[in-house]
């Protein structure tokens, strides 16, 4: 197993790091020392101050993704996994319910995608019903290939990834502690806020990791449901790898590695600090 | 434990079967759409019931080989299955002891989980770029001109893209083998020792039938995870196409409903494996319910 992890992960990921300070041309890469790959990147970022420039706009918008997808996905996660940890009270009905939100996650997220178009298309479903009912006379043209649609679809496809470690985290609370807050008089918010959640924050720091670097790298969906329209910070190193610049895009990955690690440790952070408090 | 249920109950539960009619509404539309009659377009309604977009789909459209990609997939997907199963099954062993590294291992599982796909995916690309460049203008040094000669890569489905693809299954393994062995009671393979039977013995008539259950999930991950896996073959594969790289490749042309066909091939068997995997789960736990034994009930 390690020498799986050092071929395929450690080794590449040294690769990405070097390769990303290796000059280029047209379709070869030059060993030779040069942040070239950086500065192209960042190209016409100073001149263009205070307007922000492709990079800083796209990692803008990735992060905006992030912060939406976020959210919806904490939203639903949690609740699906509140339903299943606490008012499901059959092993039997939580297993089958589990498996039932698990199933998904086994079959291919592009045809988890594409499973949108009939439905969001011009002539989709949603339009063909809202023209129905007369509450609009021309179909929505941003239901698909739009913002709109990517977040959605990542919803969509991640909200899995909240549910299994915030449920994990809920079926590990005493009852116990639940019927002493009950006793002592709080209500079933109070009970909610001040015991479920905080005991929950393992779970939820987890899952948020899962989804914001999934959205963080993601390229593919942005792609297909944005109609490879949008920008994201995957998609500028799809880009390049395209063109065959492999310094560009590995300097690129080099720069959404530290993002999304910084992203990482302040959410880690969040939670130790809330836990010395 | 059945007593009345509370206003919230009522509203999770319905909150609950939305999200699941969000999870599987749209998947149901396509397999429906995918038997569209050979007039029929891209979105309701149905213009009759025909089979004729699978029949376009396998006879393929001059451009790529479905078939080919199909047999690829699977082959790569079955391949990735038992190594995921056996090496997650030898290091969750492993890791009940205590080695130099565990840690470091573990994180570094972690990682491999966390880490974007698509940055895997290109530094996988570029250490086999670079080999590929080494061979080819140092092998000549060694004496070894022929091969330097005739090497095209040594990417491939089976070096790089199965190495991508473990970086992947093999995180899900090892914390499933976690979970199974947070669970598991040592003292069983303590009575198989005393009665002196040898490691191996123990751990193939004590151990592994009562981890069997999980084992097959460990297997069902594996497949299904390659199966279904793009965004680290993306860059890796080398130069052939798996299934679903195929199926992102005509994401662009969405004209016709063959696409939805192919979809609903890839699902299929997605599916026909996911119940074969709780078929065979639900069997081995009733032969261990059958022996009155109740360990080892790991969740899938």
């Amino acid at each position: 197993m390690a020498l799986v992890f050092l071929v395929f992960f450690i080794l590449p990921l040294v690769f990405v790091v070097v390769v990303s300070f290796w000059d280029y041309n047209d379709y070869e890469m030059i060993p030779t020392f040069t942040t070239r790959g950086y500065t192209d990147s960042f190209e016409g970022c100073l001149a263009q101050l205070p307007e922000l420039c492709t990079i800083l706009k796209t990692y803008v918008q990735t992060l905006k993704f992030c912060a939406i997808v976020w959210a919806a996905t904490l939203t639903i996660g949690f609740t699906v996994a509140y339903f299943l940890a606490f008012e499901v009270k059959s092993r039997e009905w939580q297993i089958i319910l589990s498996l039932i939100c698990t199933i998904p996650f086994w079959t291919s997220n592009v045809i988890r995608m594409i499973a949108w178009i009939p439905l969001l298309g011009r002539n989709g479903l949603v339009n063909s019903f809202l023209q129905a009912i007369g509450l609009i006379d021309q179909p929505l043209e941003w239901l698909l290939y739009s913002q709109f649609s990517v977040i959605l679809a990542l919803v969509h496809l991640f909200t899995f990834f909240m549910v299994v470690p915030i449920f994990n985290s809920m079926i590990r609370i005493d009852r116990a502690l639940i019927e002493a807050a009950y006793d002592a008089g709080a209500s079933g918010w109070q009970t909610l806020w001040n015991v479920i959640i905080p005991l929950c924050k393992p779970g939820i720091v987890i899952g948020s990791i899962f989804v914001i670097t999934i959205v963080m790298g993601d390229f593919v969906t942005v792609g297909v449901m944005g109609g490879q329209q949008i920008a994201s910070a995957g998609k500028i190193i799809q880009t390049r790898l395209d063109a065959l610049q492999f310094p560009a895009a590995a300097a690129n990955a080099v720069i959404l590695l530290g993002v999304t690690f910084l992203i990482i440790a302040a959410l880690t952070k969040l939670v130790d600090i809330r836990k010395e408090l | 434990m059945r007593e009345g249920r509370s206003p919230a109950f009522w509203f999770l539960a319905i909150f609950f079967a939305l999200y699941v009619l969000f999870l599987y509404g749209p998947m149901i539309a396509i397999y429906v759409l995918s038997f569209q009659g050979p007039q029929g377009g891209l979105t309701f309604p149905m213009n009759g019931v025909s089979l004729t977009w699978f029949r376009k789909l396998w006879e393929g459209n001059g451009i790529i080989d479905i078939g080919a990609s199909f047999q690829r997939s699977l082959g790569l997907g079955l391949t990735v299955m038992v190594l995921t199963v056996v090496i997650s099954v030898s290091a969750g062993m492993a890791f009940r002891a205590k080695f130099r590294g565990q840690a470091l291992l573990f994180y570094t599982a972690i990682a491999s989980l966390i880490v974007p796909s698509l940055i895997t995916s290109l530094g996988i690309a570029l250490e086999f770029r670079l080999l590929d460049d080494y061979i080819i203008n140092h092998f000549g040094d060694w004496g070894l001109q022929d091969i330097a000669d005739t090497w095209e890569t040594a990417m491939g489905l089976y070096s790089s893209g199965l190495g991508a693809h473990l970086t992947w299954t093999l995180p899900f393994g090892l914390l499933i083998m976690f979970a199974i062995f947070n669970r598991f009671d040592p003292r069983l393979e303590e009575a198989a020792r005393d009665l002196g039977a040898t490691p191996w013995q123990t751990f193939r008539h004590v151990v592994l039938p009562i981890i069997a259950p999980s084992v097959v999930g460990i297997g069902l991950f594996g497949f299904t995870l390659s199966w279904d896996e793009l965004a680290r073959s993306s860059q890796a594969i080398g130069p052939v196409n798996t299934l679903p790289l195929d199926l992102q490749g005509r994401t662009t042309t969405v004209t016709q409903p063959d696409i939805y066909a192919l979809g609903t091939v890839i699902s299929a068997v997605s599916f026909t494996v996911i119940l074969a995997a709780v078929f065979v789960i639900r069997l081995l736990q009733r032969r261990q319910a059958a022996h009155g034994s109740d360990a080892g009930k790991g969740t899938v």
